[in-house]
């Protein structure tokens, strides 16, 4: 690994701007917002493996949408749209957050097992708890918050699966219709963050390109608005 | 064998020191070419001392006890320590002072962002000299050094460091909310800061609309007037502020490359009237930044305006390349 100076990030500002799309749960609905926004993407939508598009005003690059704050920040993308969970667990990144787009509705939870007692039972006898989640730094900053110690157990996949063979109490994680927990026998125990998609701006690209960063977020606020 | 060292610092060899010690004499060949002595002061201070010019400046900075028990500290940016040297050493001494460095600084890093703890920062204090002229004197060493770089593309932001403070209390936000806000303009998250503002009891949607419109305000002198059309006093009294510096700017001839912008929030507490920021449009971090510090001169017990700027050298090295490799690429 080579330890670059600092902001060793390089942006590429000739040529169209260039906007990060998250693959996954968020690219259905952001695809339909760009077109709603008169943005071609029929040639992502097209099943291609390429990662770039590049069109005549704006160049679509997709990734996985927990990458979108890194490459939004080293300027690598002018501007990106990824969920709020996202930018919560990565607050440090410096990223200008321009838009909430309104799709993707999730909630941010702290869940336990249905009638488990022991979540209560682990703070009172042993003075915290232990949550098993993919966004330890959202947990931790609940549980400080709430005024509550707490292990925090970073995992990878399948979260429901940490409370169910004893890793942990309980578990923070995003919940969308509420199904996944239902089918694990889990329940939603606190609400910590409603999330949604959001639309975030390179801090350069932001001034040195204004106008086309503000007519994108301009048509990007009609098209999500309807 | 391999021996580590610290996260954050780094070894120079020798092609990459040729180019920026190149880069070094370039700088401070603008800077004696415009007036400016170059100055040397320790890197390690009394923390106390340093504490003085700005609690939050020295946040993160390194911090350990000498053979005495006394608290020492790394110096985070080099305008502190030269407050200091002013105070120290020129007392009473013939105005305007200027004076310059390049020089490094130490600050704290978060674990895997390439960012570094050691760093060179290469500026100019002046001393003495008040707003708009002291402003527009610092403003052309910067373009000038930009131009020296070889970075014909980079862009000054100009600002006004009281806007938002003033027009917070103007809206009767005050207390945690005014940090809570300010935090969030700082940011530039326009979504928490809509949340925020709709959320503190008389704030109505029009003037959450004005802060938010205000913010996103950058570009020519036309800005100024967009400003004052949805603005109230404050708003009347900064982009006044800035007009007046634009316009000195203007008559010295270095207001080509600025960028008004009423976005601009610096992160440390110093800061009064004129906020500078530099960009270039090869690299996607802030090359440097600068402005006006008139109260800060008066915490060492000297009350006098001053103004200043700093480039990070290595970042400027960064954009140099780039900005070299575009071109042959363009022949």
């Amino acid at each position: 690994m080579s330890v670059g100076v600092a902001g060793m990030g390089r942006a590429k500002a000739d040529g169209p701007l260039k906007i990060a799309v998250p693959r996954g749960a968020l690219l259905e609905e952001t695809l339909d917002v760009l077109d709603a926004a008169g943005i071609d993407t029929a040639a992502v939508r097209g099943g291609s493996r390429s990662l770039i598009f590049e069109g005549d005003d704006l160049t679509l690059v997709t990734m996985r949408p927990s990458d979108v704050p890194t490459y939004v920040e080293a300027g690598a993308a002018d501007v990106g749209i990824t969920g709020k969970d996202v930018l919560l667990e990565q607050s440090d990144r410096v990223a200008y957050e321009l838009l909430d787009l309104g799709y993707g509705r999730c909630r941010m939870v702290l869940a336990g097992r249905k009638g488990d007692e022991r979540p209560g039972e682990a703070e009172r006898r042993l003075g915290m708890m232990r949550i098993a989640t993919k966004y330890p730094r959202v947990a931790q900053r609940h549980f400080e918050r709430t005024g509550r110690q707490v292990e925090v157990i970073e995992v990878k996949g399948s979260v429901e699966l940490a409370p169910l063979i004893g890793l942990a109490d309980g578990i923070v994680d995003l919940v969308a219709t509420g199904r996944t927990l239902e089918e694990n026998d889990l329940e939603v125990r606190e609400e910590i963050v409603v999330c949604t998609a959001r639309l975030v701006a390179n801090r350069v690209a932001h001034k040195l390109r204004s106008s086309e960063v503000d007519a994108l977020t301009a048509k990007l606020r009609e098209a999500s608005a309807r | 064998m391999i021996h580590p060292i610290p996260p954050g610092t780094r070894d120079i060899l020798p092609d990459e020191m040729r180019e920026l010690r190149r880069l070094r004499a370039a700088m401070i060949e603008v800077f004696e070419h415009h007036g400016y002595g170059e100055v040397r002061t320790p890197a390690i201070e009394y923390d106390e001392v340093l504490g003085r010019g700005d609690g939050r400046a020295v946040d993160g900075a390194y911090r350990f006890f000498d053979e005495h028990g006394d608290l020492l500290a790394l110096r985070s940016d080099m305008t502190i320590p030269i407050a200091r040297l002013v105070a120290t050493r020129y007392a009473g001494a013939e105005l305007p002072l200027r004076l310059c460095y390049v020089a490094d600084a130490y600050r704290a890093v978060r674990p895997q962002r390439g960012q570094m703890r050691e760093f060179a920062q290469a500026g100019v204090e002046l001393v003495g000299a008040s707003a708009p002229q002291g402003t527009a004197d610092v403003v052309a060493v910067l373009d000038a050094a930009l131009d020296a770089a070889g970075l014909a593309r980079a862009v000054i932001g100009l600002g006004d460091a009281d806007l938002y403070r003033q027009l917070l209390v103007e809206l009767g936000v005050e207390g945690e909310a005014h940090d809570v806000v300010l935090g969030r303009l700082a940011a530039h998250d326009l979504v928490g800061l809509e949340a925020e503002l709709t959320a503190i009891e008389g704030i109505g949607e029009e003037q959450c609309r004005t802060c938010v419109a205000l913010s996103q305000l950058r570009g020519g002198r036309e800005v100024l007037e967009e400003a004052r059309k949805i603005g109230g006093p404050a708003v009347e009294r900064s982009t006044a502020r800035i007009q007046e510096t634009f316009e000195a700017l203007e008559a010295r001839g270095v207001a080509d490359r600025v960028q008004i912008d009423l976005g601009l929030l610096r992160d440390l507490g110093y800061y009064s009237g004129a906020i500078l920021e530099v960009y270039d449009p090869a690299l996607g971090h802030v090359l440097g930044g600068g402005g006006r510090y008139d109260g800060l001169l008066k915490r060492f017990g000297v009350d006098l305006p001053a103004a200043g700027f700093a480039l990070y050298l290595e970042r400027v090295h960064v954009a140099q390349m780039e900005e070299e490799s575009r071109r042959g690429d363009r022949r």
